[in-house]
């Protein structure tokens, strides 16, 4: 009998509960050595035709008849009351259907830390008025009408500032989250730093990441009078549902939300904006349908970003590398708004076995630019930081770093003392290490050209173990083809094509005969959000556990058609089999005509004996140029271990894609903003992203073995571990190069021209 | 051939896209990509930054690839303009949509019709890029999700270069 469970689930490092209804399980894991057909291999994406022809419609595609479309007016000011609005002219242009502000919106409040249009504004782009319109250019220049009267109050921008005592409040409750900066302390760490032999010290900054979707925040809502279909450009569909629900004061099963193709996330697009409440309840009030697309600018300013961070680090060790002590204070500017921190201090806590550890997070309300999730939210930030004074310390110690990193390796995660269901870094160094040749490559000497090389190395610990509730279903359709129904997304990242990939291994059909439906609250069960390296590892189980489900049903009617007892038939390639007889399920299906196979299957909660986490290295080759300080990344080898991979394809490009925003965040990425709070680059032209001119060589070497502690697939997570070591890695390739340590992100080239000058190196 | 018209008149535009001639009815100040997206129904372009940065919206225009988001539909009457929709013949998909499915050469594929176009015009123009010259012919093309190393590897599969012609 299912049983309802109450579970911890942690998400990025979070920990909630949650109820999930657990049947008995249908499966066991496959086995490391379990021989598969379907999972594991290469397989080209089930949407790539889609992808390829232009058919695949994304929010911003959706177009109805009659469609409205918002618009808002932002803040100039980071911090202003408004005095007075006069949106008059606006509200008479024809064709102009509302026009709402703070001093007109009967309910002001969006979230626990916000208004729809604050008062006061909090950061230059805070949003001061919205426009609904028959055409996109006519919003703007009814936009263009309103005049604000604001008074201007002192601001502060930076987070270090905004932590003094005397600086000005942002929020009425001071400017740190939670009042007081968070503090972890294991061990004696005054002892720690007594018993070392030496110590580094280092203080880094890393510049805010703009996640920079080429898809904008975007939403289309259509209110019939009966159901509400919100298309939005979402991580988490459920979400999206129930916040919408809740605002309209609408029956649950009266929303439904879509996400069919989603166009860039990387963590920005969890939960409702702003932007979609308030077209849903335009929609709802004018019964039109109606379109909310954050404009580019919009989107870079207010969508959210990796949030800039200081970072104080101190770390003491023995002569022969054991780490002692380790000390960390982070300030980390979240904006105005944030209602939780990233976890920066997280790889210092859980990288290393150092017995002796203290860590001080400051997060810092300013009048700056929101706070989102960004892959591997903290955990970038600090890792290079960390990674860097790893590097420095080996220096000191003239020791090789990957040494110095195995020396300090945790066999058990060194917070709970529990052991990890799987741990695969020390795979990962040596596999990491042999492809870049590190022992030839680390002895080179240091070279004198004006093109100077270097290596370097970093490595990553990150969550992605997924969690209940999640939940899918297997129908089998009328042909003996599958369709497998959850209400999970895909980002991107190949999650239909492993769907399929896993049906299609446990029903025993050919992978071409599964089709998936997701991202839809009206055609799949409930699977939770799309983040934190959780989906494989969360609905990849109940899809399986689905088709054990319907797999079972099919060898039963498979039984009576053969004649045969049900423990003797399986099912390959779509063929019934038993003892010298077969017949293909097709068949059997056409002489059934109408018969409906429907399995289901849910999540189970995870092991609490053992934490799941996963790990990797990189290790980079850059070249610098010394006459321009052009610093290009020519090779990164990527060694993670994320259990069982599903697809080695789809698996690789998100590898690689984790590595280019590495690169971004390490050399390129970084907003400048000027001393009034507004940034300067606000649009794709000059906040560089990666172009293919900057694309190394990536070579992906996943550590392939299935975590049979972990679930049934013996999966983690994916997603987000590339992006982590990146930047570190880099930063320890440069100082391989030119022996100049870089201690602030991005390393852009007038840094590197800064300190080749200081160092006389070059030109 | 110049035409003076104003800026808040309807004017005819005769387009020929992807084979079809069009007959739109537009303000002369209205943008390519808006046109076909909006007037045309033909959405596998995108819309994404709005002033030539990131190559979304490419279509080719007499073979070559332009931002459509700045270029005025005005300017193209009379012009052939090929869109991601125009590419494929039935069902039988473009040997350069081919090899970006086999390669995995997208991920959440909202850049994907921009440089599937960037790299045909390309591939029309020098059917023997090597990969640098993939590279600087693509650079106009971003990806957020960072496909780019699979798209060099779908390009350098399409190219004769690779394949000794």
């Amino acid at each position: 009998m299912p049983k309802l469970v109450k579970t911890k689930v942690e998400n990025e490092g979070r920990v909630t509960e949650e109820f999930t209804w657990v049947e008995t399980p249908k499966t066991t894991v496959w086995d490391v050595e379990e021989e598969l057909r379907v999972v594991g291999k290469p397989i080209a994406r089930v949407d790539g035709v889609e992808r390829a022809t232009g058919a695949a419609k994304y929010t911003t595609d959706i177009q109805l008849p009659r469609m409205v479309h918002g618009k808002f007016l932002r803040s100039p000011h980071p911090h202003a009351r408004i005095v007075s609005i006069d949106a008059s002219e606006a509200e008479q242009m024809p064709g102009v259907r509302a026009v709402l502000h703070a001093f007109n919106l009967a309910s002001n409040r969006f979230s626990s830390t916000r208004d729809f249009f604050q008062n006061p504004v909090r950061f230059v782009g805070d949003e001061v008025a919205a426009v609904f319109a028959d055409s996109d250019n006519l919003a703007r220049a009814a936009l263009k009408t309103i005049r604000v009267e604001y008074e201007l109050l002192p601001y502060v921008l930076d987070a270090e500032s905004a932590a003094q005592e005397n600086a000005p409040q942002v929020t009425p409750n001071g400017n740190l989250l939670d009042g007081k900066p968070s503090t972890y302390t294991r061990g004696d760490i005054e002892k720690g730093f007594a018993q070392a032999d030496v110590i580094v010290e280092g203080v880094f900054t890393t510049n805010a990441q703009i996640h920079s979707s080429l898809e904008t925040h975007a939403c289309a809502v259509d209110w019939d009078g009966k159901m509400l279909t919100v298309w939005e450009s979402t991580q988490d569909v459920e979400g999206i549902k129930d916040r919408v629900a809740r605002h309209l004061k609408l029956d649950k099963t009266r929303v439904r939300v879509i996400a069919s193709y989603i166009g860039g996330a990387f963590g920005a697009k969890f939960g409702a904006g702003k932007y979609t409440l308030l077209a849903a309840q335009t929609a709802y009030q004018l019964k039109r349908p109606v379109r909310f697309v954050l404009d580019r600018r919009g989107e870079q300013i207010a969508a959210g970003q990796r949030s800039p961070t200081k970072q104080y680090l101190k770390l003491g060790a023995k002569k022969d590398g054991t780490l002692t002590a380790l000390e960390m204070t982070h300030y980390t500017n979240v904006g105005a708004y944030a209602t939780w921190s990233p976890f920066v201090e997280g790889p210092a806590r859980e990288l290393y076995a150092c017995p002796n550890l203290q860590t001080t997070g400051y997060t810092v309300f300013t009048h700056s630019f929101p706070f989102a999730a960004f892959r591997a939210p903290g955990f970038v930030e600090g890792t290079f930081a960390l990674e860097s004074m790893m590097d420095e310390l080996a220096h000191k110690l003239q020791m090789d770093p990957l040494e110095l990193r195995m020396k300090n390796y945790s066999s058990v995660h060194p917070e709970s003392g529990k052991p990890f269901t799987s741990n695969g870094l020390l795979d990962a160094f040596q596999e990491g290490a042999r492809a870049i040749d590190w022992e030839t490559k680390k002895r080179r000497k240091q070279e004198d050209g004006i093109v100077r090389r270097g290596v370097g190395m970093a490595s990553q610990i990150w969550y992605g173990a997924g969690a209940p509730p999640a939940y899918a279903m297997i129908r089998v359709n009328h042909d003996a083809s599958a369709t497998v129904l959850t209400a999970s997304q895909d980002l991107g990242t190949g999650t239909k094509t492993i769907l399929c990939q896993i049906a299609a291994e446990e029903l025993g059909l050919p992978f071409e005969r599964i089709g998936v439906e997701i991202a839809d609250t009206q055609m799949g069960p409930f699977a939770g959000a799309s983040g934190g390296s959780m989906t494989a590892a969360s609905v990849g189980p109940a899809v399986r556990e689905a088709a054990a489900d319907a797999r079972e049903q099919l060898r039963h009617i498979a039984a009576t058609f053969l004649k045969k007892r049900v423990k003797d038939v399986r099912i390959e390639n779509g063929i019934a089999k038993a003892r010298g007889v077969e017949k293909p399920l097709a068949e059997i299906f056409r002489e059934l005509d109408n018969l409906q196979v429907v399995g289901h299957g849910s999540r189970y909660p995870n092991p609490s004996a053992y934490e799941i986490r996963t790990f990797g290295a990189q290790f980079v080759e850059v070249a610098v140029d010394v006459e321009t300080g052009e610093i290009r990344v020519e090779r990164v080898v990527a060694s993670h271990d994320s259990g069982r991979i599903l697809n080695p394809l789809t698996v690789s490009s998100q590898v690689e894609g984790g590595v280019l925003q590495g690169i971004g965040f390490a050399l390129l990425e970084g907003r400048v903003v000027d001393a009034s709070g507004v940034a300067l680059n606000a649009n794709l032209e000059a906040y560089h992203v990666p172009t293919i001119a900057d694309a190394p060589k990536i070579e992906t070497h996943m550590i392939d073995r299935a975590d049979v502690l972990a679930n049934n697939l013996g999966v983690k997570g994916v997603g987000e571990p590339p992006i982590i070591p990146t930047a570190a890695a880099i930063a320890n390739a440069i100082y391989d190069a030119i022996g100049v340590r870089f201690y602030d992100a991005p390393i852009t080239r007038d840094k590197v021209l800064d300190a080749l000058e200081r160092m006389e190196i070059g030109a | 051939m110049t035409r003076i018209v104003k800026s808040d008149e309807r004017v005819a535009v005769e387009l020929t896209v992807n084979g079809e001639r069009e007959r739109v009815y537009i303000e002369p100040t209205r943008f390519l990509a808006e046109v076909l997206r909006h007037d045309l129904a033909l959405t596998g372009l995108k819309v994404s930054c709005g002033m030539a940065n990131c190559g979304a919206c490419t279509v080719l225009v007499d073979g070559m690839p332009v931002y459509s988001c700045i270029t005025l539909a005005l300017d193209c009457e009379g012009r052939s303009i090929t869109t991601i929709e125009g590419l494929s013949q039935g069902n039988d998909l473009h040997p350069v949509q081919r090899a970006f499915i086999e390669h995995d050469a997208f991920q959440c594929g909202f850049c994907t019709s921009g440089q599937i176009l960037s790299m045909t015009a390309l591939l029309e123009k020098n059917p023997t890029p090597d990969e640098g010259e993939l590279r600087h012919n693509m650079s106009g093309n971003l990806c957020r999700c960072g496909a780019y190393v699979k798209i060099l590897q779908a390009g350098m599969s399409l190219s004769g270069a690779e394949r000794g012609e």
